[in-house]
């Protein structure tokens, strides 16, 4: 008879190597999904991931990765704090949504000027639309004691709704011969989020996920609100003996993170996607749910996961294009990837123990 | 605009038939509930059962089957976050969570020959004499037997839970796994149980949704469904027939937008559109600020027998 007994505390040697078993877990498995739909296996694990650092286009790939790493690090950070206190925030895909178009907006409004102000007038705006989107759910929480799992994610719809409308409405580009879309940002010096060092794919925002990490670094470790914010998760009612007001932690966690994806949502519009349309958006705000989790809710680990899953990202386009691998493949292979996560996690918080009872 | 160019009749039959696939999940989402889980993949089970429904349906030609296979693809799938939160005790949220986007990838890649595709209808049936009725009778007696499923299947959860041994240990282990376990239940199988019957229920409503509702695949086709299923049971506090009432309210929400949107009301169309989830917040902030919330007191607590 196995039995399961906890662990005094998670084990720190399990929580650093159960993403690597997860992640050859994921390959194993996904490899055999590979063959059964007829791909080579083993070409589709490498082309995924090795291919898009040591292959034939590794030069132009390479780059983006942290086109696709920058964005989900961003999210996921942000996500990782309010998963640390208990604060579900699962509706940063609707924030990511709505930074954008706040932001984009703001530009917008100043047509054609070539001031220098206009970037950081954008980035602020984006920051704030994530912010006053993630703000609903905080507010309904505080005031009412609404789910704000089941809020947030409700909004994605909204803002997704209000994406198609504006694509086509409001900020269509007038001298776009009536296609639905902005004008681009990328043909307007003023607004683009330019690439820093090139050929690297280092932009604004992958600059602005650097920062974000050792903030969040600083924060939980070092900083009183990141030791509440901690306190509420791990153990709510001593928090709340200790006068930690929870209110402040809801607002915060989903504040920081509603901010957070609105900026990512600003960087990618400017930057990699150019400009507001019905699909801008690549899903970001819930892929970066698996990086926050992969990377354990740590920030250092923030950075590898999501350097990971935009090999994911990237590897899967080079499997689509050479192995006719299909999109939804990669899909599948990376809810795989938090599902084994989530498996092996048992070794991490409970030691496996071989006979009777205790 | 042009209101009179809403029949009333079509409207409660239309009603009736955009709630069953809500109602179908939510009934089975309140089960698993019911026993102390919270289970946040209602969505990926959903669209996986939309997408084997509608392949089996075009397939074999037969909607019957259709639904059967979505139930147990559904139901197998459900167990994937059953094993792992009953027996390798993973966090509920999470894992619901990846469940959700394993089923939107897993169906996706299934669907895609599936594109395009029309699916064979589900054929109505008429009740005898009372579908004769004029009109009650094409209101509430000539629908596909899904309809008549799906009301029956309420009546089955409400009676079950009141008065059955079975629905009574269902709800112990909800309100006390600790207290259940020391009685002798079997807890993590009991939870199992209803587990894999809130699959196959987010299984045959997906199926529904596909096979009669929508009648082709496209990707993502839920758009939320699943979710909205989560907060009926939310709204309904925990009760079979509440269930019911929230689900035909939100069909009668995304019913009555589509027929303004096609009256040409003074509404901006984005407004409509996005007036089913707007309103579901909305709700949930009425449920919430009562206060009575009703929640069986062990949902989502992690069960671990020694301690």
């Amino acid at each position: 008879m196995i039995r399961l007994e906890r662990r005094p505390s998670p084990s720190a040697l399990w929580t650093a190597i159960t993403p690597l078993i997860a992640v050859l877990l994921t390959m194993l498995v996904g490899g055999t999904m590979f063959a059964v739909l007829g791909k080579p296996p083993v070409q589709a694990i490498a082309a995924i991931f090795w291919d898009p650092i040591f292959g034939d286009f590794a030069f132009y790939y390479r780059g983006q990765l942290l086109v696709k790493a920058g964005p989900l690090i961003l999210i996921a950070i942000g996500l990782s704090i309010g998963f640390r206190a208990g604060i579900w925030n699962i509706g940063a895909e609707g924030q990511y949504i709505m930074g954008a178009i706040c932001g984009a907006a703001a530009g917008l409004a100043m047509y054609p000027s070539e001031s220098v102000l206009i970037f950081p007038l954008m980035i602020l705006c984006g920051a704030l639309g994530g912010l006053a989107w993630a703000m609903v759910p905080a507010i309904l929480k505080v005031r009412f004691g609404t789910n704000e799992i089941l809020v947030s994610l409700m909004l994605v719809y909204v803002a997704e709704t209000i994406l198609a409308s504006v694509s086509s409405g409001l900020l269509r580009n007038p001298e776009g011969m009536g296609f639905p879309g902005s004008r681009n940002f990328q043909q307007w010096d003023a607004a683009h989020n330019t690439e820093l060092i090139a050929g690297t794919g280092m932009h604004w925002g992958v600059a602005a996920s650097f920062i974000a990490v050792i903030f969040a670094y600083v924060m939980l470790s070092r900083h009183i609100q990141g030791f509440n914010i901690r306190l509420a998760g791990a153990a709510p009612r001593a928090a709340a003996l200790a006068g930690v007001s929870w209110s402040r932690v809801i607002l915060l966690c989903l504040g920081f993170s509603g901010a957070l994806a609105g900026l990512a949502g600003l960087f990618e519009v400017t930057g990699p996607a150019g400009q507001i349309s019905i699909d801008f958006n690549s899903g970001y705000g819930f892929t970066a749910i698996i990086v926050a989790f992969l990377g354990r809710l740590n920030p250092f680990g923030i950075v590898l996961a999501g350097l990971l899953m935009a090999l994911t990202y990237v590897g899967g386009e080079i499997a689509q294009l050479n192995l006719q691998l299909p999109g939804a493949a990669i899909q599948l292979f990376q809810g795989m990837l938090l599902f084994f996560l989530l498996a092996t996690d048992v070794f991490t918080n409970y030691r496996f123990r071989v006979g009777g009872a205790a | 605009m042009d209101l009179s160019s809403i029949n009333p009749v079509l409207l409660i039959a239309s009603i009736m038939l955009s709630a069953t696939p809500i109602l179908l999940a939510a009934i089975g989402e309140m089960v698993v509930e019911k026993s102390g889980v919270l289970n946040l993949g209602v969505e990926g089970m959903m669209i996986t059962g939309a997408v084997v429904g509608f392949a089996i349906a075009v397939n074999t030609g037969s909607p019957g089957l259709g639904f059967v296979a979505a139930a147990m693809a559904s139901a197998v799938l459900s167990l994937s976050f059953g094993i792992l939160t009953q027996v390798l005790l993973a966090n509920q949220v999470a894992t619901g969570l990846g469940l959700t986007l394993v089923g939107l990838g897993l169906s996706a890649l299934i669907g895609t020959p599936y594109v395009g595709l029309k699916s064979p209808s589900v054929p109505k049936v008429e009740i005898p004499l009372l579908s004769d009725i004029p009109v009650l009778g094409p209101m509430l007696f000539s629908h596909d037997l899904m309809v008549y499923f799906s009301l029956f299947l309420v009546a089955a959860v409400w009676a079950v839970l009141k008065f059955t041994r079975i629905g009574l240990i269902l709800r112990a282990v909800g309100e006390s796994h600790d207290a259940a376990h020391a009685l002798g239940y079997k807890v993590v199988r009991v939870r199992m149980a209803a587990i894999f019957f809130g699959g196959a229920c987010a299984g045959l409503g997906g199926a529904y949704l596909g096979l009669a509702r929508v009648l082709q695949w496209t990707e993502g086709m839920t758009a939320g469904a699943g979710w909205i299923a989560l907060a009926i049971v939310v709204f309904a506090s925990w009760r079979p027939w509440r269930v019911l009432i929230g689900a035909y309210l939100f069909g009668g929400v995304s019913v009555l937008q589509l027929n303004l949107q096609a009256a040409d009301v003074a509404v901006p169309v984005a407004l409509l559109s996005m007036s089913p989830y707007l309103i579901t917040i909305l709700v949930l902030i009425i449920i919430s600020a009562r206060g009575a919330h009703g929640a069986p007191a062990s949902l989502g607590r992690i069960f671990h027998a020694s301690g």
